[in-house]
């Protein structure tokens, strides 16, 4: 090797690079609240060159909320003003939990495209990068609650428990959001294609969005499905959530949601960065 | 510490290496590697698609826990000092590994305040490394709309954010036209002339002959042959004879003679007055030569090549190094 640079005639390129390279220090490695913020500086920057990737908090609950409201509204509760009052929060619901998916699919693409690698080859606080990430998706869910609610507020939607409630019950679905991405982050870890991964996180969600409270009151089920819906995640926030936006949500209610998302962070967090640091 | 004051110690590894198994359901992609490399230098992987190359990358990079073996790098154990590890080295994956919808500049400034610096640190240091790429004007564009030298370019500027002791670079120039090839081939030699130890995988062995110090040739997950360059192609005794007789007339008899005295079988070429021999044992040569000169027949001109990398690996392996086409892994869509 030497012998090969010394034949070689230094060139102004090389003595460049050399001079590039050995200027370098080495800092003290980032605390975690440092790599964090650098994570969701990415994500800010992700969502500035791919705007599009906003259409699914922007676009989506729109559509979906005129489609359930002109929809359902006539037939199910016999008014369309009326049934939005029980719908919005329930719609609201259903749409952030919806959307929590790309999470996982950022990440899968993340492993599959190489990236994922190179930040686990770093001296930093490895889960900093799925943190990051995750409290911008929190803006963006924030976004998609503030567009249905205006738009609802539009088609006549009064919420009895006021603007405080309101924001009660955005507050709960974004605690709600968080501890939820945890499981799309663990499949987004263990599916190896992103049509898998689509695929799985659909058999999740479909059962566990529809057989809600959402759209109907579970009284009106059979017995057997009517369990399944009142342990369903989603209708306990969605229940604490259309409650808070009302002014008639019980103590009980809005624990049991933190409690819900306390134990769900608590058992997909650990997993998740389990298989982060051990991923094949 | 490093570079000019360097002095070869046994004690002076980069890596070292022992048994390391890896093991993909039945399939034993790494089956009992050793390795020991020294701190500085350049160690060359060459291998065939498939071999275990990037396997074993990315076992001593720390992204995969062997199944089998240990390995330490600077001393500390893959096992229980991963973080020590990690602060040390720096990998380049064989496929390009930034963030696509991101700018050069931003995923530059991503990866320096990732390792420490702060904003405006990162800023500048961001900088001197686009400028020392020769990637400036590309800066502010978006790393998806690069070429694929400069992709490959500011992929390795990403790993030199801090100048790492060990650079991992994964078949530095996977697609790369022959400029860009240069240009990484640069980039390799002075950051060893700068103290870093560079670990590099490839399928070329021209350059694993023209970059390293050393070099491993593996296939099917083990090593099937180590040393310098030159050891390797000694290792291998088989050279060409090529000789070109001032007579054609002669050939024939020159034919005869030699296939006695060199026990091989002798080829004549298409130029009539020309015979060629693979040999396996050198001390032959001169012995045909001088019962040629003691017939009689003049020689105008002879030469006895060493065989290149190519021909020993085709030796060791029984197959060319780059015959088959870069196949998509396996699980990947
Ligand atoms: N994650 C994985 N799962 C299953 N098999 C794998 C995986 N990674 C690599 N392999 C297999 O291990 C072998 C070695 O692969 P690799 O190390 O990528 O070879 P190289 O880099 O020399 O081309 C190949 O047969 C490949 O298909
Ligand atoms: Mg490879």
């Amino acid at each position: 090797m030497t012998e090969f640079v010394e034949q070689r005639e230094k060139g102004e390129n090389e003595l460049r690079l050399a001079e590039s390279i050995a200027s370098s220090k080495r800092p003290k490695p980032p605390s975690g609240i440092s790599s964090t913020l650098t994570f969701a500086t990415r994500a800010l920057l992700r969502i500035k060159h791919v705007p599009e990737q906003m259409f699914d908090v922007t676009v989506f609950p729109v559509i979906f909320l005129l489609m359930f409201t002109y929809l359902f509204g006539g037939a199910i509760a016999g008014s369309t003003e009326e049934y939005l009052q029980f719908l919005l929060p329930g719609i609201l619901v259903m749409t952030v939990s919806q959307i929590t998916m790309y999470t996982g699919i950022d990440l899968n693409n993340d492993i599959r495209k190489g990236i994922f690698d190179r930040f686990r080859t770093l001296p930093i606080w490895l889960p900093s990068a799925l943190v990051g990430s995750l409290l911008v998706d929190i803006v963006r869910y924030s976004m998609a609650a503030a567009i249905m609610i205006s738009l609802g507020f539009a088609l006549g939607f009064r919420p009895e428990g006021g603007w405080l409630g309101v924001l009660g019950a955005v507050a709960l679905i974004l605690v709600f959001a968080f501890s939820l991405s945890w499981i799309w982050t663990i499949l987004g870890l263990i599916m190896r294609s992103e049509k898998s991964l689509m695929m799985v996180s659909f058999m999740v969600l479909f059962p566990l969005t529809f057989v809600s409270n959402v759209f109907v009151d579970p009284r009106t089920l059979p017995n057997w499905l009517q369990s399944f819906v009142e342990i369903n995640p989603i209708s306990i926030l969605a229940t604490a959530v259309r409650g808070a936006m009302h002014g008639t949500a019980t103590v009980q209610q809005v624990m049991l949601v933190l409690v819900v998302s306390v134990v769900m962070t608590a058992i997909f967090a650990p997993i998740t960065i389990y298989l982060y640091r051990n991923k094949k | 510490m490093k570079g000019a004051s360097y002095q070869p110690k046994t004690d002076e590894w980069a890596i070292e290496a022992t048994a390391l198994v890896k093991v993909f359901g039945k399939h034993r992609a790494v089956d009992g590697v050793d390795l020991a490399v020294r701190k500085g230098t350049v160690y060359g992987f060459l291998g065939p698609n498939g071999a275990g190359k990037t396997t074993v990358i990315r076992v001593l990079a720390t992204l995969l826990k062997p199944d089998g073996g240990s390995a330490s790098i600077f001393g500390h154990d893959l096992g229980t000092e991963g973080d020590e590890i990690r602060s040390r080295i720096s990998l380049t994956g064989q496929y390009a590994s930034l963030d696509e919808d991101l700018t050069g500049m931003e995923n530059l400034v991503m990866m320096a305040k990732l390792m420490g610096y702060r904003r405006s640190e990162a800023k500048v240091r961001a900088g001197e490394l686009l400028h020392a790429f020769g990637l400036e004007e590309a800066a502010k564009r978006q790393v998806k709309n690069y070429s694929g030298g400069m992709r490959r370019r500011i992929d390795i500027a990403a790993s030199l954010v801090v100048t790492p002791d060990l650079l991992f670079l994964d078949e530095p120039p996977a697609g790369l036209d022959p400029r860009s090839r240069n240009q990484v081939w640069d980039i390799i030699r002075a950051l060893v002339s700068g103290g870093t130890t560079v670990m590099l995988t490839t399928q070329y062995l021209e350059e694993a002959d023209q970059l390293a110090d050393r070099i491993a040739v593996i296939n099917k997950g083990k090593i099937i042959a180590e040393g310098t360059s030159s050891e390797l192609k000694a290792s291998v005794s088989t050279g060409t004879l090529n000789i070109q007789l001032a007579d054609a007339a002669d050939r024939p008899q020159a034919m005869r003679i030699m296939e006695d005295k060199l026990a091989v079988a002798v080829h004549s070429s298409s130029d009539a007055a020309s015979l060629t021999a693979q040999i396996n044992d050198s001390f032959r040569v001169a012995d045909a030569l001088a019962e040629l000169a003691r017939q009689k027949i003049a020689v105008s001109d002879f030469s006895f090549g060493r065989p290149s990398l190519d021909e020993v690996f085709l030796t060791l392996t029984g197959h060319a190094a780059t015959e088959d086409e870069p196949q998509p892994e396996e699980g990947a869509s």
